[in-house]
């Protein structure tokens, strides 16, 4: 219940905090966006950071925007702003996503850019980022770089954020009036976690068949990751509700993860359900784009 | 005829007068208690389920500043006893349960060093500051294994992992071998954690000028821990003082003189200041005591119509590492109340209880009950599967019929009274059980599977003293007084704990209704034990049923008082005086009367105002001794639909048809069993307590350990029949455990019934998704 | 570290090391004892406030997070002894039983108050999902936050 001691440091600007962060010695600090991970690991003294940088409240990180034909969300946008962003409406997966995701008083102070920081094998975010392609934005004393969502999460609780970097944004493609997501998920009963959550996003062609599919899985294996196999099944058929099911009966890229709630088969069943639903919401949202 | 009784409190839904304060925050908890100078102390705890202490270094902890004080169990071992255990009942070989291990551990949770510092951070961090190496011993932690002889044994002394073994019940051999058809199973009902929202916590002040301890426990039994805490630490009963304050719930895991509780009142006495001890949550889900853990071999003899002429168990409890306060007793209440609801001629239970590396059980709401109820509802069950019977039909065989009681068990209970019939048919007219069939066979023939589950369940509540017992828990009196002050209000000194059953606002009903007045016309005062001078507590479903029981019968002889008083003042014949609305009349003559009030200020006059014999003031105490158990019952019904893609159960009706006796008050009844079925649904389809092969808890936290969130159940139709009981004036049952005991079988049943059509014929709680997925899929493979 | 916030509408200047949680600095403190501490994993919603107007689980909050901030606490919550809506539909609906649970679900159930739309059971049910209770199988509760939005 009671973290080990630490010191404080509040950053006024993303500068300062990409400086506090530089002058640190490696593996000591840590960044506090909402706390909602980082504050429960360390009152379990599973973690024991020596210095937080609270970057919570660099308002230049938080909020929704669109630019260029693509959609932009701060790293600090919560998952209750996500729940009822206006902004987000073609793409109802958002909503759908923090609707399943902990409960109200985490979303008030969660953040989307923790969650994807985080990388717990169990985390629904990770799932739509990699169904709907973003690009995460970082931020570090070497200036700014990007990551593909393919390339974002290398491991367990590991991600492509090196020391002293700052996720700043994550970028998505907008809405195209023929593409359609959704997330479906499977709770874990105690945590409420992602037992298996899968996002889809499917792409029509003007001949109603899939262009292109993107499926995010998460809480399956020790890391998230695209269920390739099923986009590739998928391309370029004419979907079918029995099409959609055949395509996720085996996924060969999944490594199920053994516990006390869910062994590896059951797991692959569970993914093979989730997949299943989510595609078949992604595609009724698909068709219904088309104006 | 009652010519008394205007306005008609019993049966009235009056709010509780419990909440405002609690509603405002103005609640005080243990935690919530700060006394100036007070220290913190803090548990480490054995990360080993059975292991030898190497080493136990608290150097480093004794050094940090704002460390007062570093303890090991060796340390303790020489001014403290082991902790008091199964009751001092006389033929249990109680192992010795040290304050905090000595040398070595037999759980993972177990105490093995207490830090006392300034604050709860510092004593947090001087916990980490302990080093302990452990020699690691092999652990076993299932009861059929811990019998093997190759298991490694806990106890030394014991020799063996057996706690102790036990028949009861009549002979079966004869009757089984008579049987038309032996029918036998195998059923489990899981290691679970009661878990209150509030975890366990004390403040323990010794004041030596004073050579007064006061300590305020989160407890269900401020008497009893009185009593225990005084015997275990050689210090004068009269000069201690336990208090319960507002309780976060218990549900029998507060019943128990815990190591942790009697340590602060030690080191109070010890270092002479106050301290505070309070029970992290992860701490409580290995250190409290967990609950159930039974298992049974069930043989019934029975005959093709489906009437069950013989029942035995082999039943295996798992006591955990040690026993606490009453562990022992789960296993005995099981096999007394084995029959259920239903006439069986030969039945008995052979009892093996077994010493594990886990945590000690001891009660958890329907203990021993709701095992019972649990075996003998799913031995009902597999007995109509095997005959090719309706459910329905092979319970109503059984049933005993109204025009049988009382009715003595081949193992001994007495179920007093009672109309099993009565609940049953009028479950199934609400859930409409035929038209229900009908759609679980629509739905089948669409590839949804719908299950219906009943349960008849028939248990006891309210124990009566326990003759020859000298321990803990073994008087099943209560205690209640009465008395009027001068201004003709009402105070009600009771010896139960209420900690949210409602028990303040039901007295006052109780009390308030003898006099005509309002239940906030009377103040009702519990859990300290300087205010109340002697009880027992809240636990078995008794509050209401002997407690209350103690009160009417107070009220009613303080009111024969009143009326005595009142008739000498109005010069009348007590038996002219009707009492109404707080108002003393004259039967003859209704201009004449004298106000409660009026007669109440009399009653501080001298005695030679006072009619001949009649002592000053209006107060009675009682002490209510029940004859018997009262026989508690019910029927429940729901409906579970199973996805057999996910194996997710989702109960879609459920049904609870409780008998209350006489409901004081209806509204917190059904809350009662509100919360008792949410704690049973928990148990049918989420909580498990388990451990793996090296005796590491796999569900040690809340991020592991299941308990029912709102989204989780379902809306519950609960309703109430009422057949008086005929061992306590109330005439009330008992109904704080009816949930937790129903719905176990009724939900389990109603899996198995919509999971028949695919084969499967068995599953043990609880029924979690992969559980529910994994049976599926071996039936059809 | 200095911090200063409003409480239930006071000003409150601190001292306080970097990792106290604001449950503890409210309950110890300030002395403000109605906000419960239910578990160590965040779950049980018992320590319930709202930060800036949005509930927030003080035992996952530091104090020197809420710097500058507005909380409010069970206790902020009846203006001048009398019971807020919410509270009162509590005490009607017998919502509560052992009280424990009680603070945490009141704040948690606030911010479904004054909505246009009066929500649902499933909704509410949804609502509470960061809030445990052992006592009340929830079903009152869901009803006095049914009764309560309906009249606000
Ligand atoms: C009770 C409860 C239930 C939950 N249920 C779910 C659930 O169902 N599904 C789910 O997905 N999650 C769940 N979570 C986790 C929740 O979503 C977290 O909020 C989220 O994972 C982390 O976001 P945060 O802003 O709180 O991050 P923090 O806890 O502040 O940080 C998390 C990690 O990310 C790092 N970090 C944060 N922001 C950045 C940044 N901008 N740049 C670089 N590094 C950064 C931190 O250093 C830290 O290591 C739950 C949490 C709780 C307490
Ligand atoms: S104490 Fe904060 S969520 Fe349990
Ligand atoms: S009322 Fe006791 S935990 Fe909710």
């Amino acid at each position: 219940m009671i973290p080990a001691a630490f010191e404080y440091a509040v950053p006024r600007s993303l500068e300062d905090a990409v400086a506090v962060l530089a002058d640190c010695e490696a593996g000591t600090a840590a960044i506090l966006a909402g706390g909602m991970s980082l504050l429960p690991t360390m009152k379990l003294r599973l973690a024991a950071p020596a210095l937080l940088v609270d970057i919570g409240r660099l308002r230049e990180l938080a909020g929704i925007s669109r630019a260029s034909g693509r959609l932009r969300i701060g790293a600090l946008t919560t998952h209750a702003e996500l729940l009822a962003a206006p902004e987000l409406a073609e793409w109802r997966v958002f909503a759908e996503t923090a609707g399943v995701l902990g409960d109200p008083q985490v979303r008030n102070r969660g953040t989307f850019g923790g969650s994807l920081a985080q990388a717990h094998p169990a985390a629904d975010w990770p799932a739509v980022f990699l169904a709907l392609r973003g690009v995460a934005c970082l931020r570090g004393s070497r200036g700014e770089r990007s990551v593909r969502s393919e390339d974002f999460f290398t491991g367990v609780l590991t991600t492509a954020i090196a020391e002293g970097e700052i996720l700043t944004h994550v970028t998505f493609p907008a809405g195209d009036g023929r593409s359609g997501a959704a997330y479906s998920k499977m709770r874990q009963q105690a945590s409420g976690m992602a037992l298996a959550g899968v996002a889809a996003r499917i792409t029509l062609d003007t001949a109603g068949r899939i262009e292109e599919s993107t499926v995010g899985v998460t809480g399956i294996g020790g890391a998230p990751f695209r269920a390739r196999s099923i986009e590739q099944r998928l391309s370029g058929l004419l979907p079918t509700p029995s099409i959609l099911e055949e395509s996720c009966a085996d996924v060969p890229e999944a490594d199920p993860t053994n516990d006390l709630h869910a062994d590896a088969d059951y797991r692959r069943q569970l993914l093979r359900v989730h997949a299943t639903r989510a595609l078949t919401r992604a595609l009724e949202r698909a068709r219904s784009a088309i104006p | 005829m009652r010519r008394d009784a205007p306005p008609d409190l019993i049966g009235a839904r009056v709010p509780r007068v419990e909440d405002p304060r609690l509603l405002a925050g103005r609640g005080a908890y243990v935690d919530d208690l700060q006394l100036p100078g007070m220290l913190q102390l803090d548990i480490l705890r054995s990360p080993h389920a059975h292991a030898r202490i190497c080493e136990l270094d608290v150097s480093m902890a004794r050094a940090l500043p704002g460390v007062v004080a570093v303890y090991t169990g060796r340390d303790l071992a020489q001014f403290l006893k082991p902790v008091p255990s199964a009751g001092g009942m006389q033929g249990f070989n109680a192992p010795p349960h040290h304050v905090l291990a000595v040398d070595r551990v037999r759980f993972v949770g177990e105490g093995v060093a207490a830090v006392l510092a300034q604050d709860r951070y510092i004593a947090r961090d001087a916990r980490e500051l302990i080093n302990v190496t452990y020699d690691v011993l092999p652990a076993v932690t299932d009861p059929g294994v811990a019998l093997t002889p190759q298991a490694p044994v806990l106890h030394d002394d014991i020799g063996s992992n057996r706690a102790f073994e036990l028949r009861i019940g009549n002979d079966t051999q004869a009757a089984l071998a008579a049987s038309e058809r032996i029918i036998s199973g195998r059923f489990i009902n899981q290691r679970v954690i009661p878990g209150p929202m509030e975890t366990r916590g004390a403040v323990a002040h010794f004041e030596p000028w004073e050579g007064r301890l006061t300590v305020w426990l989160s407890t269900q039994a401020p008497h009893l821990m009185k009593r225990e805490f005084a015997r275990y630490l050689d210090f004068p009963e009269h000069r201690l003082r336990v208090v319960a304050p507002d309780v976060g719930g218990a549900f029998g895991a507060k019943n128990n003189p815990y190591a942790e509780e009697l340590l602060a009142a030690a080191l109070s006495l010890k270092h002479g200041v106050p301290l505070k001890w309070i029970e992290e949550r992860s701490e409580h889900m290995l250190a409290t005591s967990h609950a159930r853990a039974q298992a049974v071999e069930v043989h019934a003899g029975v005959r093709a119509d489906g009437t069950v002429q013989a029942l035995h168990y082999r039943l295996t409890a798992d006591m955990g590492a040690y026993y606490h306060a009453i562990t022992h007793i789960g296993p005995m209440m099981t096999a007394a109340l084995m029959t259920g609801a239903y006439r069986i001629a030969h039945a008995a239970t052979d009892i093996i209880s077994v010493f594990t590396n886990a945590t000690p059980t001891d009660p958890y709401r329907g203990f021993g009950r709701a095992e019972a109820t649990y075996f003998i509802e799913r031995t009902m069950d597999l007995i109509a599967r095997e005959l090719g019977l309706d459910v329905l039909e092979v319970r109503r065989r059984n049933l005993i019929r109204p025009e049988e009681f009382p009715c003595t068990t081949p193992t001994g209970h007495v179920h007093e009274s009672g109309n099993f019939q009565l609940c049953l048919d009028r479950a199934l007219e609400r859930f409409d059980y035929e038209g229900t069939r009908r759609e679980q066979a629509r739905l089948r023939a669409a590839g949804r599977y719908l299950g219906i589950g009943i349960a008849t369940h028939a248990w006891r509540a309210g124990f009566p003293s326990v003759p020859g017992g000298k321990g803990y828990v073994t008087s099943g009196w209560e205690k209640s007084t009465v008395s009027i002050d001068a201004a003709g209000k009402i105070r009600v000194v009771i010896g139960t704990s209420p900690h949210g059953q409602g028990v303040v606002t039901t007295t006052a009903q109780i009390v308030a209704q003898q006099f005509g007045l309002l239940p906030q016309d009377v103040r009702v005062i519990h859990g300290d034990t300087d205010a109340v001078a002697q009880g027992n507590g809240t636990m078995g479903s008794r509050s209401l049923v002997v407690g209350g029981s103690a009160t009417l019968l107070a009220a009613q002889q303080v009111r024969a008082k009143a009326i005595r008083l009142a008739a000498h003042l109005l010069q009348i014949d007590p038996r002219q005086v009707v009492l109404e609305s707080a108002c003393f009349r004259d039967a003859g003559n209704s201009q004449r009367g004298i106000a409660l009030t009026e007669v109440a200020a009399h009653a501080f006059a001298g005695p030679r105002d006072l009619p001949d014999g009649m002592e000053p003031c209006l107060e009675a105490a009682v002490l209510f001794e029940p004859a018997n158990f009262t026989t508690c019952f019910g029927t429940h019904v729901c409906a579970v639909e199973v996805d057999v893609q996910t194996g997710a159960a989702a109960i879609r009706r459920y049904i609870a048809i409780d008998d209350a006796g006489r409901a004081i008050n209806p509204t917190l009844v059904e809350g009662q069993i509100h919360g008792g079925l949410a704690q049973g649904i928990g148990q049918a389809l989420m909580e498990g307590a388990s451990y793996d092969s090296a005796g590491q808890p796999l569900a040690a936290s809340l991020l592991d350990y299941a308990t029912p969130k709102a989204s989780d159940l379902p809306h519950f139709e609960v309703e109430l029949t009422e057949t008086p009981s005929t061992v306590n004036p109330l005439g009330a049952r008992g109904i704080g455990e009816a949930g937790a005991i129903g719905a176990p079988p009724a939900v389990v049943n109603a899996v198995l019934d919509a999971l028949a059509p695919l084969g499967v014929r068995h599953l043990d709680m609880p029924l979690t998704p992969q559980r529910v997925w994994r049976a599926i899929q071996e039936a059809r493979a | 570290m200095n911090i200063s916030l409003r409480v239930n509408g006071r000003p409150v200047e601190a001292v306080v090391e970097p990792r106290l949680l604001l449950v503890h600095f409210l309950r110890e403190r300030l002395r403000l004892t109605g906000t419960h501490i239910g578990c160590d994993t965040s779950q049980c919603g018992a320590c319930t406030v709202h930060l800036d107007g949005r509930a927030v689980k003080s035992c996952t909050v530091l104090a020197v997070q809420a710097d500058g901030c507005d909380i409010t606490t069970i206790e902020g919550l009846a203006a001048e002894g009398e019971l807020h809506p919410l509270q009162a539909a509590f005490q009607e609906q017998h919502a509560l039983q052992c009280g424990f649970c009680t603070p945490g679900m009141i704040m948690a159930s606030l911010e479904l108050l004054g909505r246009a739309i009066v929500p649902d059971d499933r909704e509410i049910r949804a609502a509470l999902e960061g809030n445990r209770c052992r006592c009340t199988g929830y079903q009152n509760i869901v009803a006095a936050v049914r009764t309560a939005c309906e009249r606000s």
